[in-house]
């Protein structure tokens, strides 16, 4: 085994080790714990490094484990997996700050911690997956790893919104499962490969491989929050700031939307899904979403519920733009996987720490919070405008492939008004924030507001990891056509699946 | 004398009689006993793993006349799961039992009821099987009777009662077949056994008998009040071994010997009845208002897995896909057997510093006991089946081999089982989430807990990702399938 076949365990080792480690800490051994998880981020980012370089020459990274007949854990590193694992590396790292800021003096921190590093083993275990039998442990995996996050408060609000997670999340893992082994029944291994497996295996019986193909996106569609399976999502909120972070932007719902491009064109192959006429389906269903949503959106004042119903709609353009056929919109979607989860990372920062300097949990609430928090809500406009898609901020890139594939194949020209009404409702559920942040003038006092300590507006722990992601939002979207930028990568990507 | 086989019988019946004449020392004895028969157990593995089936015949009388121990992969496999079960609970109840008295009745009979398992697993002939099963019932029910209170006196006595009844039942069925064919000998009898109605009467007979001592659904009344009112270590051998064996007898009749009497429809009926046992077993797991009823609850649930495969095995043609469904049957198995067991020694120690194991009252358990509440969730997670537990791959083999052979009636039973396991699993992890005072350290109670997380982690972990060394064991060296 060289170096390259054993990066992926490596990867998975970096934060697994460090995870088990710090669940075997004391409370108060803050100094250590806080070495660990900075020791497994920042390794993990190096070995990511080598990982990038490793994939854009063409070696082979892969490493196989043999659990009985036909079931193999198989962990490879192509560029489809290289991307997100690279997303949730560097956005691990910055929560990790965050978080270690975030919940300075609470109880439970080790155990935090501990089931926090698991959650991104389990993410990078699913980008790492080789095939769909390893997807399905690592996709059961982070259920496991996130409910203890989300129920981590204790109160019966929070055991609560947990037990809805876990509820619909082990109802869709059970679908993924029954739709997997069924797929594996009548044709052997699932590994993934670029262009589609079925679409080179004959004799399958076409009926039997639409019912797999709902049984698997509707098992994955309840992780990506997809209509009506998204109900979980809004309910999740009550975990902390960093879990919402977490949950929204790199892992949980990111690991549905990651499955369904899997499923797509390294299963089915996204030319063969649209000859079995399941495109349309999956399409409908994101376009749905992401106009439902939006609309959600609108009439929420409370702020976390607001940005969880902007997920429920954004992550679905991923899903769009995988069901339109083209590398244009494919594209488009694949690199809004990255842009999506760097602008959400942003806008739940921003969230969390305007709920901790100030006490201000609602929309209503945050008149003239510009002036008191001017970093915080600089990073929070600038996410606030890539999700809106205005340009240079990186969602725009996204929206503007996703509108060049719809135009490039005649038939998905329906996807530009879905387009179109989404940006105008972005706007109009996220600038009428903005407009009472820096134009209207403050009340007479917060909420709940924690006296200044230093020079910065809050603690720099929680000040800088939006100003991070929101400046990382932004040179995306300057640099995209820099070598080895998302949208290069999701070039490559587009590349080698046609 | 130089044969494991006999080791693993004799050495506990040697420590149960010298604890019975040394009760002081009982302890070391014990412990010192179970892991010397464990690394036995452990040689007898290494033998039919390299040997294949194993075969000792005692005196060297020849089976028909004397008395004859086999091992083949199942019940070699069954056996070193059986006695890390064992040790490690043998070091939970070291630290259990304060009290004198129970100390001194405990031992001799902890160590015969090891003896009955290790003997049953390896008996050749149907007299022995009964003779050990009667065994094990016996000192089951002393053991249960261990906890002197009244709740737990009756329900040894009722257990005492509907054990006997399922040997007698037993014993009519042994007594017919020896009529019938004048051998008792397993091996013989497969060979000579035809499809007459002699063969169906005995085998319904036996079977209604063991069906009876492996609670399967509707016979099932008897087990939760027992193992739940036992002392833990003892609910953990109950739930993990006791009825585990009978289910063994079970599958070493209706696979290995009497195949040729199976038809489908009787297959299919202990199927369903297994499938009835996973739903109402995990639906009264849910509503069971304390953890240990809870976990005896839920063994019912899933030893109804375990029949389930029944009908599939039979269903399916000889070859791999048999292999496959019968290996992944002993790794369910395998797999509850460890879980079950940890679930109950951790249902021990919350009993034992929180005073009572109402699951409406746990409020805090994860901060004061943060490795009990973690390896009540390991364990949770085996019973679920979620991944890396090796229920995992079995239960993806269980639906597998529902598809290949075209029953896939069974696909939502398994789901609607699986669903109902993770709602009672966290419904006692979400009561143990909420806010509570005491705040303790990871590790408490070192010599309970680590026999605990001892076992879950072989059920999660081990049996996980070790499961294709089980594949191999089995496939190679079972005189089972289409034996």
């Amino acid at each position: 085994m060289n170096l390259f076949n054993s990066l992926p365990l490596l990867i998975l080792l970096s934060s697994l080790l460090p995870g088990l480690a710090i669940f075997l800490l004391k409370e108060e051994s803050h100094g250590l714990r806080t070495l660990l998880n900075l020791l497994g981020a920042v390794t993990k980012l190096l070995f990511v490094a080598i990982m990038i370089w490793g994939v854009f020459h063409e070696r082979d990274i892969e490493m196989r484990w043999a659990l009985g007949p036909g079931l193999e854990l198989v962990l490879q590193a192509d560029a489809l997996s290289v991307l997100f694992v690279t997303l949730s590396t560097i956005l691990w790292l910055v929560t990790t700050i965050y978080a270690i800021g975030y919940l300075e003096n609470t109880p439970h921190r080790s155990r935090f911690f501990g089931f926090f590093s698991l959650c991104v083993t389990a993410t990078v275990g699913l980008a790492l997956s080789g095939n769909l039998f390893t997807f399905v442990i690592f996709y059961e995996l982070l259920t496991l790893a996130t409910y203890p996050l989300v129920a981590h408060k204790g109160s019966p609000m929070a055991v609560r919104g947990a037990r809805i997670y876990l509820a619909y999340t082990l109802g869709g893992g059970i679908l993924l499962l029954i739709g997997a082994v069924w797929l594996h029944t009548i044709a052997g291994p699932i590994e993934f490969t670029q262009g589609g497996l079925l679409s080179q295996l004959p004799h399958l019986d076409p009926n039997a491989l639409r019912w797999i193909f709902l049984l698997l996106i509707i098992g994955l569609g309840v992780k990506a929050a997809l209509f009506p399976l998204h109900g979980w999502l809004p309910q999740a909120m009550v975990a902390p700031a960093p879990v919402s972070a977490l949950l929204h932007a790199v892992a949980v719902v990111k690991a549905g939307a990651f499955g369904i491009v899997r499923v797509v064109y390294d299963v089915y192959g996204v030319e063969f899904s649209a000859s079995l006429n399941l495109l349309p389906f999956l399409g409908a269903m994101a376009a749905f979403t992401i106009i439902y949503g939006s609309v959600k959106a609108l009439s929420q004042d409370h702020l976390k519920r607001r940005l969880a119903y902007s997920t429920i709609s954004q992550v679905s353009y991923i899903a769009l733009g995988t069901a339109i056929v083209g590398p244009l919109a494919t594209i488009g979607g694949v690199v809004h996987l990255v842009h999506q989860g760097v602008m959400k990372i942003t806008l739940f920062f921003a969230a969390g720490n305007y709920a901790e300097n100030l006490g201000v949990h609602r929309v209503s609430e945050m008149d003239g919070i510009g002036k008191r928090m001017p970093a915080t809500t600089l990073a929070f406009s600038i996410a606030v405008l890539g999700m809106i898609g205005i340009p240079p901020v990186a969602g725009f890139i996204s929206k503007w492939y996703l509108g060049l594939g719809a135009l490039q194949t005649g038939d998905g020209i329906w996807v530009i008004p879905v387009l179109l009404i989404s940006s105008l409702l972005n706007a109009a559920y996220f600038l009428p924030i903005l407009y009472r942040a820096w134009f209207k003038r403050a009340v007479t006092a917060w909420p709940e507001e924690k006296p200044k300590t230093g020079r910065w507006e809050m603690p720099g722990a929680l000040m800088w990891p939006p100003v991070i992601t929101a400046s990382l939002a932004l040179i995306i979207g300057l640099f995209a056509a820099a070598p080895y930028s998302p949208l290069e990568w999701a070039s490559l990507i587009a590349e080698r699946e046609y | 004398m130089n044969n494991p086989m006999v080791w693993v019988i004799m050495l506990p019946l040697l420590a149960s009689l010298i604890t019975l004449a040394w009760p002081r020392r009982a302890h070391w004895i014990g412990l010192l006993f179970s892991v010397i028969t464990l690394a036995f157990s452990m040689v007898l593995v290494y033998q039919v793993f390299n040997g294949g089936p194993q075969t000792h015949e005692l005196g060297n009388w020849n089976a028909g006349l004397g008395i004859a121990l086999r091992a083949d992969a199942l019940s070699a496999s069954l056996l070193v799961m059986a006695m890390l079960v064992f040790t490690a609970t043998t070091f939970y109840a070291d630290a259990y039992f304060s009290d004198v008295n129970k100390r001194m009745r405990f031992w001799p009979l902890w160590l015969m009821l090891s003896t009955a398992i290790n003997a049953l697993l390896l008996s050749g002939d149907l007299f022995n099987l009964y003779v050990t099963l009667e065994l094990l019932g016996l000192s089951a029910v002393a053991l249960t009777a261990l906890s002197d209170n009244r709740a737990a006196l009756q329900a040894s006595i009722r257990y005492l009662s509907i054990g006997l009844l399922g040997s007698l039942v037993f014993l009519a069925g042994v007594a017919l077949i020896y009529t019938g064919y004048g051998i008792l000998d397993l091996e013989l009898l497969a060979q000579r056994i035809q499809a007459e109605p002699l063969a169906q009467v005995a085998l319904t007979l036996m079977s209604a008998g063991l069906i009876i001592k492996s609670a399967l659904f509707p016979m099932h009344f008897w087990l939760p009040a027992a193992h739940a009112s036992a002392p833990a270590p003892v609910s953990a051998a109950l739930s993990a071994l006791v009825v585990k064996v009978s289910l063994y007898i079970i599958l070493r009749l209706w696979i290995d010997v009497f195949d040729v009497v199976i038809t489908p429809a009787s297959a299919l009926l202990i199927g369903i009845l297994g499938a009835a046992a996973v739903i109402w077993g995990s639906w009264q797991a849910l509503r069971a208002e304390r953890l240990k009823l809870l976990a005896a609850y839920s063994t019912v649930a899933q030893l109804g897995y375990l029949f389930i495969f029944i009908p599939l095995i039979t269903g399916l043609p000889e070859g791999q896909l048999r292999e496959t469904a019968f290996t992944a049957l002993v790794l369910l198995a395998l797999t509850h057997g460890f879980a079950k067991s940890a679930l109950f020694l951790s249902a021990g120690v919350v009993q034992h510093r929180a005073g009572h194991d109402r699951i409406a009252d746990l409020a805090g358990t994860s901060r004061a006991l943060p490795l009990t509440t973690f390896i009540i969730a390991l364990s949770g997670v085996a019973l679920i089946g979620l991944p890396p537990s090796g229920s995992f791959i079995a239960k993806w083999q269980l639906l597998a081999a529902s598809i290949h052979s075209a029953q896939w009636w069974w696909i939502p039973v398994v789901a609607t089982g699986s669903i109902l396991a993770a709602a009672y699993t966290f419904r006692v992890l979400g009561h143990a989430f909420g806010p509570g005072d005491s705040a303790g350290k990871v590790l408490n109670w070192g010599r309970e807990e680590i026999p605990a997380l001892t076992l879950a982690l072989f059920a999660t972990v081990v049996l996980g990702l070790g499961s294709a060394g089980l594949w191999d064991f089995i496939s190679n060296n079972s005189q089972f399938i289409g034996g």
